[in-house]
C-alpha cells in the first residue's frame, strides 16, 4: 500500500526523522491557512499525487511542473492554484496522468548535499537492507548502472537489528563530519525503527540532505506498506487514498479478486497467480494486448465470476474476454455454470474464449456447449490464446 | 525413490479443525496420504473423522509427535497466527514443515526465517500449494499429497517439477501425464519474497535423486531464485532441465497476484531470466503449454530416458 510524500513525512516526524516544516491543503481555501502556519520566505509547492518524476512533470492544462520552487509565500499559493485539481502527467503516471488533490507547501531548505537512503528486503538474503549513496538527488538506478561503486549497504540481522557499528559504516560511506554524522546517525536508526514498527516493504529518502547549518533532513519521501501485515496497521489503513487507486482495482478487491488493468483490449479471468501472469503472457506471444491481470483464486463462486465479468467489462478498451481456469479440487463445471449464469445476467456481446482443464473438464466442456450462447472452447492455453486473439483482431 | 516425502511418511495438519485444513486433509486421505494427526490448540482429544479414517486432534506439536511419530506437518493456520505455528513445527523437531498460508506479514518470515536457521527442520513455503509425491494407484493414489494440488492428475515416475506458482504447476504435471510422462516429487515452494526453500535447494535434492531423470524448473517475475538455480545447474547438472517464467507483460512495481511477484529492477523481469536460463542450457518454454515438450525435446538432446 501507496501513500503520500505528506503523509511518510508525518510518519518521519512521528518517529525522529527531520523533515523541512510543511503543511498540506486539500483545497485552494485551505491555502492561505495551510501557509499561515510556514514562515514568510522560500516555499516549495508540491503535488501530492502517489507516482514518482513529478518535477518534470507536466499538468494536461499547460502548467509545467508538479514541484515547484518559490521565493514567497505569495508567489507559492499563485503556483498552487494552477496544480490544484488538475492533472499531472509524468513518466510514472502513464499518458492518462493523476488528478492533483493535494498541495503539500514546505519551507525550501538550503541544501549543502544531497545522498540517498532507503530501506527495503534485501530477497537473496531475507534481511532488511539499508542503501546509501553519495549521489543523491538523481535516479539510484542510474548510479547502479554507472558508477556502483558509490552505492554501499548494510544487512540487517533481525535478531540483533540494527547495529551502532553499522550505522557507523552508513554515516561514514557518506562521507560525514563529525557533527552531521551525528544527527544522521539519529535519523537513520528512527527511520529503520520506522521500517521495522510499521511493517513497510519501502522507504526511500531522496535526497536526503545536510544544509549549510550542519542540518540532515529527509526532504523526500516515498513510503510503501506490506499488504500482508495491514491487517495489525489500522492506522496505516486510515491513510490509504482511494482517489489514488483504479476503481476496478477498488471493486475487485471487495471480492477478494486479484485484479490489475493494463492497456490491452483482451481480458483474462484466471484461477492461480502463476497462471494469470502466463495468461496475459501467452496473449501477447500470439499477437495480442491482455486488458487486466485477474486472479480468482482457488474457490471462485459463481458470485465471484460474476462479479469478475463485470468489472472486466467495466473497462470499454475491452474487445474479447478469455478465461483460463485449471480446476485442481475446484470443479470445472462449477466455473463453466458460473459463467453461463455471469454471460446470461451480463449480457455480453464480445467475444469470449475458454479454456478448462482438470477436475470435471468434460461435464463443464458440455455445461459451455449446451448453453446457447456463443462461446469458443479452447483444447490447450496455446490453441485458446490464439483464437481469442483472431477473434478480436 | 522422491525427495523430502514418500508414500510412507507420517504428516500431522496443524490447523485441522478449520474449513481450509480439513477439506484439504480430506482429500489427503482419500489419496493415501498417511495423515496421522491434526493439531488445533484447545481441541486435543478431538477426533477428525473420513470416510473410516480416525484422525486423532491434539493441543501442540510437541504432543501429536510423540503419540504418533509423525516427521512432516503442513500448516493452514490463518496469517496472523502462521509465523507461530512454523516455529512450534520446527521447536518440535519435524524434519519438514510445508507453510501453505498465503498472507503472512513479511516481517514475521524474516523473523522466522532468522530463528530455524541451523536447525533440523527444512520449512517449504509460505504461500505454496505443497508437495505430492505420486503413489502406484489409480489416478496415482496411494502416494502422498501434502497441501492443496489435485492428487488425480499427477502419476508415478522420473520428473522432478519445483515451482513458484500452483497452478502453472498442475498445467506442466498434467502435460507430463498425458503424454505418459510420470513424476517423482512435484514443490511448490510458493509465491512469497521470503520463503524456506528455494528452486537451487530443491534442484539438489532432484539432482542427487537417482529416481529422478528430468526437471521442470517454473519461475516469476521478481526475486534472484531462478537464475541463482540456473547457474548452479550449469556447473552441476547433466540430468534435462526445462524452464518456464510467468510474468513477461507484468508492468513494473506492481505485486502480481503473488507477493513476491514484483519487479524491482532490470536483472528480475521474466526477460532477464530466460536469457539466463538459456545460457545455462536450460530448454526454455516459449509458452505455458510448451512446457512438457520442452522437457522432452532437453531429455532428446541428451539421450535420456524420462518415463
Amino acid at each position: 500500500m501507496n501513500i503520500h510524500e505528506y503523509q511518510a513525512k508525518a510518519l518521519f516526524e512521528k518517529f525522529g526523522v527531520p523533515v523541512p516544516k510543511g503543511v498540506a491543503a486539500k483545497a485552494a481555501s485551505e491555502f492561505d491557512a495551510a501557509l499561515a502556519q510556514l514562515p514568510e520566505g522560500p516555499t516549495m509547492v508540491k503535488s501530492q499525487i502517489h507516482a514518482g518524476g513529478r518535477g518534470k512533470g507536466t499538468f494536461t492544462n499547460g502548467f509545467k511542473g508538479g514541484v515547484k520552487f518559490c521565493k514567497t509565500k505569495s508567489d507559492a499559493k499563485d503556483l498552487a492554484g494552477k496544480m490544484i485539481g488538475n492533472t499531472l502527467v509524468t513518466i510514472q503516471t502513464g499518458p492518462a496522468g493523476r488528478k492533483v488533490q493535494t498541495i503539500y507547501f514546505t519551507v525550501a531548505s538550503e541544501i549543502k548535499k544531497e545522498y540517498y537512503l532507503a530501506i527495503l528486503l534485501d530477497r537473496a538474503t531475507s534481511k532488511p537492507v539499508i542503501v546509501a549513496s553519495t549521489e543523491g538527488g538523481v535516479e539510484i538506478e542510474k548510479v547502479a548502472h554507472e558508477t556502483p561503486e558509490k552505492i554501499f549497504k548494510v544487512l540487517v540481522d533481525p535478531s540483533w537489528g540494527l547495529a551502532d557499528f553499522q550505522v557507523r559504516q552508513l554515516t561514514s560511506g557518506l562521507g560525514l563530519g563529525t557533527a552531521e554524522a551525528k544527527g544522521a546517525a539519529k535519523l537513520i536508526k528512527n527511520l529503520y525503527t520506522m521500517f521495522w514498527e510499521t511493517d513497510a516493504a519501502m522507504i526511500e529518502v531522496n535526497p536526503l540532505i545536510t544544509t549549510p547549518s550542519g542540518e540532515v533532513l529527509a526532504l523526500d519521501a516515498k513510503v510503501s506498506f506490506d499488504s500482508n501485515a495491514l491487517f495489525r496497521h489500522p492506522e496505516i489503513v486510515a491513510l490509504r487514498d482511494l482517489n489514488e487507486e483504479d476503481s476496478k482495482e477498488i471493486e475487485a478487491s471487495k471480492f477478494n479478486l486479484s485484479y490489475i488493468a493494463l492497456d490491452g483490449n483482451i481480458a483474462c479471468l484466471v484461477n492461480g497467480a502463476g497462471l494469470a501472469m502466463s495468461t496475459m503472457d501467452i496473449i501477447k506471444h500470439f499477437g495480442g494486448n491482455p486488458a487486466n491481470f485477474l486472479d480468482v483464486g482457488g474457490g471462485a463462486s459463481q458470485d465471484q465470476v460474476i462479479a469478475a465479468f463485470k468489472i472486466i467489462l467495466g473497462d470499454p478498451n475491452v474487445k474479447g474476454i478469455f478465461v483460463n481456469i485449471f480446476g485442481g479440487i475446484m470443479d470445472c463445471n462449477v466455473i463453466a455454470s458460473g459463467i453461463v449464469e455471469a454471460v446470461k445476467e451480463v449480457g455480453l456481446k464480445l467475444p469470449l474464449v475458454v479454456r478448462l482443464e482438470g477436475n470435471n473438464v468434460a461435464a463443464g466442456k458440455a455445461t459451455l456447449a449446451n448453453s446457447g450462447l456463443t462461446i469458443v472452447s479452447g483444447d490447450t492455453m496455446a490453441d485458446a490464446a490464439q483464437k481469442i486473439v483472431e477473434l478480436v483482431a | 525413490m522422491a525427495i523430502l516425502i514418500t508414500p510412507e511418511t507420517k504428516i500431522l495438519v496443524q490447523g485441522i479443525t478449520g474449513d481450509f485444513g480439513g477439506r484439504h486433509a480430506k482429500l489427503s486421505l482419500d489419496y493415501g496420504t498417511k495423515v496421522v494427526a491434526g493439531v488445533t490448540p484447545g481441541k486435543g482429544g478431538k477426533v477428525f473423522e473420513h470416510n473410516g479414517h480416525r484422525v486423532p486432534i491434539f493441543n501442540s506439536v510437541h504432543d501429536a509427535v510423540a503419540a504418533t511419530g509423525a516427521t512432516v506437518s503442513v500448516i493452514f493456520v490463518p496469517p496472523p497466527f502462521a509465523g507461530d505455528a512454523i516455529l512450534e513445527g520446527v521447536d518440535a523437531g519435524l524434519d519438514l514443515v510445508v507453510a501453505i498460508t498465503e498472507g503472512i506479514p513479511v516481517r514475521d518470515m524474516i523473523r522466522v526465517k532468522r530463528a530455524i536457521a541451523g536447525s533440523k527442520t527444512r520449512l517449504v513455503g509460505p504461500n505454496c500449494p505443497g508437495i505430492v509425491t505420486p503413489g502406484p494407484g489409480p489416478q496415482s493414489s496411494g502416494g502422498c499429497r501434502i497441501g492443496i494440488a489435485p492428487g488425480y492428475i499427477h502419476k508415478k515416475g522420473h520428473v522432478g517439477v519445483v515451482s513458484r506458482s500452483g497452478t502453472l504447476t498442475y498445467e506442466a504435471v498434467f502435460q507430463l501425464s498425458s503424454k505418459n510422462i510420470g513424476q517423482s516429487t512435484c514443490v511448490g515452494i510458493g509465491g512469497d519474497p521470503v520463503n524456506g526453500t528455494s528452486h537451487l535447494d530443491v534442484i539438489k535434492m532432484f539432482n542427487a535423486d537417482p529416481e529422478t531423470h528430468g526437471m521442470i524448473l517454473i519461475g516469476e517475475i521478481g526475486g534472484n531464485a531462478e537464475v541463482e538455480a540456473a547457474r548452479w545447474i550449469k556447473e552441476n547438472v547433466q540430468k534435462p532441465v526445462a524452464g518456464f517464467i510467468a510474468g513477461a507483460t507484468a508492468p513494473a512495481g506492481r505485486r502480481m497476484g503473488h507477493a513476491g511477484a514484483i519487479v524491482g529492477g532490470t536483472e528480475d523481469t521474466a526477460e532477464a531470466k530466460i536469457a539466463v536460463f538459456k545460457e545455462c542450457g536450460i530448454e526454455v518454454a516459449v509458452t505455458p503449454s510448451d512446457m512438457a515438450d520442452a522437457l522432452i525435446r532437453a531429455a532428446k538432446a541428451k539421450g535420456i530416458a524420462l518415463a
